[in-house]
């Protein structure tokens, strides 16, 4: 398959830099002009999330609720009962973590359709500090019957993620980082809700990774390439789960080691480890956020003393290779 | 004002909406039966006088939108709507509550589509009814169809709640009208020592509300508050419904003890358990009596 990436984009100096919240920003923006029944609804983080380029267009269909993230959800389902395509939006902590039962009981149960959009996902969240890294949104939401889980690799696919979130059905999840990461799709890399990308072929190990860890899966692959031959999968969406892509690239390969910005307990290593233990047991290992709270920092500082850099998870990679080759 | 004619049609149709109630709480064996039989007078207004609906034709676009948010009163609202000629049997309210039913223990409309929501957990049901009032003005139809909020008075604990309050009077919802039953009793207690909620009225004329206040029982007035409310503008409408839960069962009467609790299982210093059923159901029948006469 051809992903049409952008040019030298393993380049890490030249690729462009852009986060995923403004993608999706500029996703809803785009999204609004043809779908007059699309609202959008902010707690105060409209511009953090990047939603003002909507709410800048389309004050009509823009609604305020302030700091009341449980009213975020309540107004939200109100208005899919209705008949409108509501997207909440607002950092992930919240949106996700503060009103987790309203959203299982208007939205979930009932199976409405609401899209829910996040910022400040995962340590890329930076000097905020615990408080506003959610790390364990993809747990939160996987657990929940009718939900699908988005978790976009970059900026051009989380502007996808969003159109694509209004052709689904009932809840879904697409989860951003704050920071700016690396921009490697393009507008011409296919990307469909519920099918994983072997973004790289390979015959020792399964890579699989889901948001900006992608970009770092594909630049260790290619630096170890004549050491070890390692297939990247891109799970850009963990619910529902694309089992057949994983297993067909897990039965050439036998091992599997997956990357994320999220708690290992409950992330999307932890639906892949299910996956397999009911189909076909691998070792693996789960690389990511080691069930701690890590602190403030600037995301470059974070991601290399939380290991969550190209570095501290090659160093990963290649501890579980070396163990699975004793 | 009603005629008499119409106000006595109306109560001897909520003493029947009470009767069927305390017969479906029989064989489910479990249920709320305060709420319910305090609440049956205000729904039988709203189904049998001021709703704007078709129970041949539940999803007629222009209807009134009726969002419960104490879930938990539910029997009441199967028991008016199946009396209203709603696509109920009454073999079917016999299943409440049990296996397969459509009539779950809290209401779930993917079941039951004829309701707006499904509901149970307390304080959410405001935030939706505000939803569905934004939908009705984006869409020019604030004038074709209103949107009413049952809500307990308990439920106004929960934050949520006040973050819908806040959101109604700034967006100036005036397509809403919220019902508060005002029964001041809650599982644990009696609101005010579970959690003081009084003075509710200044509560919400403080966050620029038009505040109405009724005796929950007595038609004239509720009818005439809820029309009162539709023709307000500019700011949303809450109705304080003073109530008795229990209405119509006296040894039921202003007790938190029946809150939770079916006929047959309930307090056992009035009435005996195995005759509370039976009892419940002869009072009704008594006032049902001297209403035909």
């Amino acid at each position: 398959m051809n992903y049409k990436f952008s040019e030298n984009y393993l380049d890490e100096k030249t690729v462009k830099w852009s986060p995923m919240r403004e993608g999706a920003g500029l996703g809803m923006a785009e999204l609004g002009e043809i779908k007059k029944d699309m609202v959008v609804l902010g707690a105060d983080t409209l511009e953090s999330c990047r939603a003002h380029h909507f709410a800048k267009k389309f004050p009509e269909r823009t609604i305020q609720v302030g700091v009341a993230e449980q009213n975020l959800i309540g107004v939200s389902a109100g208005l899919a009962y209705a008949g409108k395509v509501p997207y909440a939006v607002t950092y992930a902590p919240f949106l996700i973590g503060r009103a987790w039962e309203p959203m299982r009981t208007t939205i979930c149960y009932p199976n409405n359709h609401v899209v829910f959009v996040s910022s400040h996902a995962g340590l890329a969240t930076g000097s905020d500090g615990p408080t506003h890294q959610m790390t364990e949104d993809i747990a939160l939401t996987n657990c929940l019957p009718n939900f699908t889980v988005i978790c976009p690799c970059d900026a051009e696919q989380a502007k996808k993620a969003v159109k694509a979130a209004y052709d689904l059905k009932g809840p879904v999840y697409v989860r951003n980082a704050r920071e700016a990461t690396p921009v490697f799709t393009t507008p011409d890399t296919p990307f469909e809700v519920g099918k994983a990308q072997v973004l790289r072929e390979g015959k020792d190990l399964t890579a699989i990774g889901h948001g900006y860890m992608v970009y770092w899966l594909l630049q260790i692959a290619e630096e170890l390439a004549n050491k070890i031959s390692i297939e990247v999968i891109n799970l850009h969406t963990i619910k529902p789960l694309d089992g057949k892509t994983i297993l067909k690239s897990v039965k050439k390969t036998g091992k599997v080691f997956t990357a994320e910005d999220h708690n290992v307990k409950g992330g999307m290593g932890s639906v892949v480890a299910q996956f397999l233990a009911e189909n076909y047991p691998v070792p693996m290992k789960l690389h990511g956020v080691y069930d701690e709270f890590a602190e403030s920092g600037s995301v470059k500082d974070l991601w290399k003393k939380y290991k969550l850099d190209k570095e501290g998870t090659k160093e990963k990679l290649l501890e579980f290779f070396k163990d699975e080759r004793k | 004002m009603l005629t008499d004619k119409k106000n006595k049609e109306l109560e001897l149709t909520a003493n029947r909406v009470r009767q069927t109630i305390i017969e479906m709480l029989i064989p489910a064996g479990a249920g709320h039966t305060a709420g319910p039989l305090g609440m049956a007078d205000i729904f039988t207004a709203l189904y049998f006088h001021v709703l704007k609906h078709d129970p041949k034709n539940p999803a007629w676009p222009e209807r009134d939108r009726l969002i419960l948010s104490n879930g938990h009163i539910c029997p009441v609202r199967y028991s008016a709507m199946y009396h209203a000629g709603y696509d109920i049997t009454p073999e079917e309210l016999k299943t409440f509550r049990k296996i397969g039913s459509r009539l779950e223990g809290h209401p779930n409309m993917r079941r039951l589509p004829a309701l707006e929501t499904s509901s149970g957990p307390l304080g959410e049901g405001l935030s939706q009814a505000c939803g569905f009032a934004l939908a009705a003005r984006m869409d020019g139809n604030q004038n074709k169809y209103h949107i009413w909020c049952l809500t307990s008075d308990g439920e106004h604990e929960e934050g949520m709640t006040w973050e819908a309050v806040m959101l109604a009077a700034k967006y100036k919802l005036d397509n809403l009208t919220v019902i508060i039953d005002r029964n001041y009793i809650q599982i644990d207690g009696d609101t005010e020592s579970v959690m003081p909620l009084d003075p509710l009225a200044e509560k919400y004329k403080s966050f620029n509300w038009n505040v109405l206040e009724t005796d929950g029982h007595d038609f004239n007035e509720i009818v005439a508050r809820l029309e009162e409310s539709k023709a307000d503008r500019g700011r949303p409408t809450v109705i304080i419904a003073r109530t008795t839960p229990g209405k119509g069962v006296s040894f039921m009467e202003n007790d938190y003890r029946w809150h939770g609790i079916p006929p047959g299982l309930g307090p056992e210093d009035k009435v005996p358990r195995e005759r509370q059923a039976a009892e419940a159901l002869r009072e009704l029948k008594e006032i049902e009596n001297n209403l035909l006469k």
